[in-house]
This record gives C-alpha cells, structure tokens and sequence, in this order.
C-alpha cells in the first residue's frame, strides 16, 4: 500500500493520494487545460490508479489543505512502474502531469514531480519515463528544466487508414 | 546535428553571461575563454544585443551582461538568430528532389528536423546551465 501525504512548506502544498471526493475537481483541471472534458476516462482512471495498489501513484497537489473552506487542487501527476516493456529494465512511467493554469509558475509540478520521484526511488526505481507530443512544449520544458533527457527508445506509429489507402493491409 | 560557429559562439556567450548574473565580462574575457576572434564575438554579440538578450555596460568595470529571461530564452530563440533551423527545405530544391524517392527522403529528414526543432525549443538556458552543472557538478566561480 502506498499512502502519501506530504506537507512542503515552502510551497504550503499538501501532496497526498487522490481521493474519490477530488474526480470532479481533477475533471475540471483537465478540461481547461486539454479542451476536452473525459469524465469516463479520469473515472477509470482512478478505479486503476488511485487504490493505493503498489507502484502505481495517483497524487494530488492541495492549497490550504488546513482550511476546509479554502482548500483547493490544483494539479495532479499519476504514474506508476511498469517492468520489462520492450525489454528495459523496471522504471518509473509519469503519464499524467496537469496544474491549474492559475497557479502555474508557483513550483506545483515540480514539487508533485519530486514527491512521485521519491515513491519510485523508495520502490527501488532508477530510471523514470515519460512521453509528451513534440507539440506540447510547455510540458517537454518542464520535464527538461527537471533534468530530463531523450530515451534510448523512440516511439513509432502507424496510421492504418494510411495502411489501406496504400494498398498494404493485405 | 551540426550549428553554425556563430549559434555555437551565441550559446555559449549567453551562458556564460547568463551564468553569471551579477557580473559585466568583456568581450575578450569570453573570446579567450572560447579561443575565438575578438571580431567574430563582436559581430555575434551585437546580434545578441539587438534581440535583446545581452547589453553593454559602459564605465570602469564594464562589459557585457545577459539581460534576457533564462527561465524563457530556449536555446532554439538564440539560434534562429543566427541560421534557420529547418534546414532540409531551405536552400531550393536539388537535383532528384521531385522524384518519389526524393519526396520519401523529404519525409524522412523532416522527422528528423521536427525531432531536433522540439529538442532545441524545449530547452531553455536555465535548463542548459543545470544540466551543465549536473555534467560537471561544480559551481560556477
């Protein structure tokens, strides 16, 4: 079981496990930053993610955790360790890493970023992984400025219907 | 992947400068430094004056200073100053180019163009003088 509940002073945020009662909140944090509202997919998300199962980290990131009126999330990270995918070793995996657009700038991601490095240094993790769109540069800036370089591995898609029109689905 | 001199003197002028915060290093301090002409750094600092990233100080004591946003300033702002960075379009077509080899190659060295794009545009100098210091873990004097 992994149970996280963290105070950082210097930013006053709570880092702690999400909770059922926070979905509508990390729906909307989502939304405004993706355009897309998916409730389905942070539902099922959660049920995978955020039962405090062994390796798999679905934290968020609380404002005055301390005042019930003003305590507010404001960002959230999940990821989780997977082992010998494609080969390599154990590592750590961050799939997710949202902050509130009005906070941003205020050290929230880097301080959910830290706490999930420390739960996969404690599960004995070295390497941790990540994959954003070349697009999104906001987000690879982040994951650079936090020490971050190119994997050894590249990601490769293929587009079926491209497959079809060439003739090749045969 | 490989810059021009003038991109790799700039990147390494405004990290120094930009290492250095509180200082004004002369121009021959970063030309000796860098085991580059005096005139070459003069021409590339005065373009990194005019996109405001560094400034001469004048008076005893002066030199130049890095006056932009280390936190901002990604190291693909300071080498477009210089030369474009997509290269494989640049320059007019060459001979086999409209062939359906040569557009196939296109969208080849276009991957690799976008990748390099990406890389330089996510790195900001902050980044750079982090990383420098993590390859070399010592601080700056």
């Amino acid at each position: 079981m992994t149970k996280i509940d963290i105070f950082h002073e210097e930013t006053g945020l709570t880092i702690r496990n999400a909770m059922a009662d926070d979905l509508a909140r990390i729906i909307d944090l989502d939304e405004s930053s993706s355009g897309i509202s998916k409730p389905d997919y942070w539902q099922e998300s959660f049920r995978r993610f955020g039962s405090l199962q062994d390796g798999r980290y679905f934290l968020v990131a609380e404002k005055d955790s301390k005042n019930e009126k003003k305590s507010q999330i404001v960002g959230f990270i999940i990821g989780e360790i997977r082992a010998w995918e494609f080969g390599s070793q154990p590592g750590g995996w961050v799939f997710s890493l949202t902050v509130d657009p009005g906070t941003r700038l205020a050290g929230v991601a880097t301080v959910m970023f830290n706490t999930i490095c420390q739960c996969f240094r404690q599960a004995g993790i070295d390497k941790i992984h990540t994959m954003i769109d070349r697009d999104n540069i906001t987000v690879m800036a982040f994951f650079r400025s936090q020490g971050m370089m190119a994997a050894s591995t590249i990601p490769l898609q293929l587009s079926l219907s491209d497959m079809d029109n060439a003739g090749d689905s045969s | 992947m490989k810059l021009q001199r003038s991109s790799r003197l700039a990147l390494y002028s405004v990290l120094e400068l930009a290492s250095r915060p509180d200082e004004q290093l002369s121009a021959s301090d970063i030309a000796a430094k860098f085991d580059v002409s005096l005139n070459h750094l003069a021409k590339v600092l005065r373009d990194l004056g005019r996109a405001r990233l560094v400034e001469a100080v004048r008076g005893a004591g002066g030199g130049y200073r890095f006056c932009g946003n280390a936190r901002r300033t990604t190291l693909k702002d300071v080498v477009e100053i210089f030369e474009p960075i997509t290269l494989h379009d640049v320059g007019g077509f060459e001979p086999g180019d409209k062939t359906e080899f040569g557009t196939s190659l296109a969208v080849v060295l276009g991957e690799i163009d976008d990748i390099a794009l990406a890389t330089l545009d996510s790195i900001t100098l902050e980044t750079m003088l982090k990383l420098t210091y993590r390859l070399h873990k010592q601080p700056k004097g």
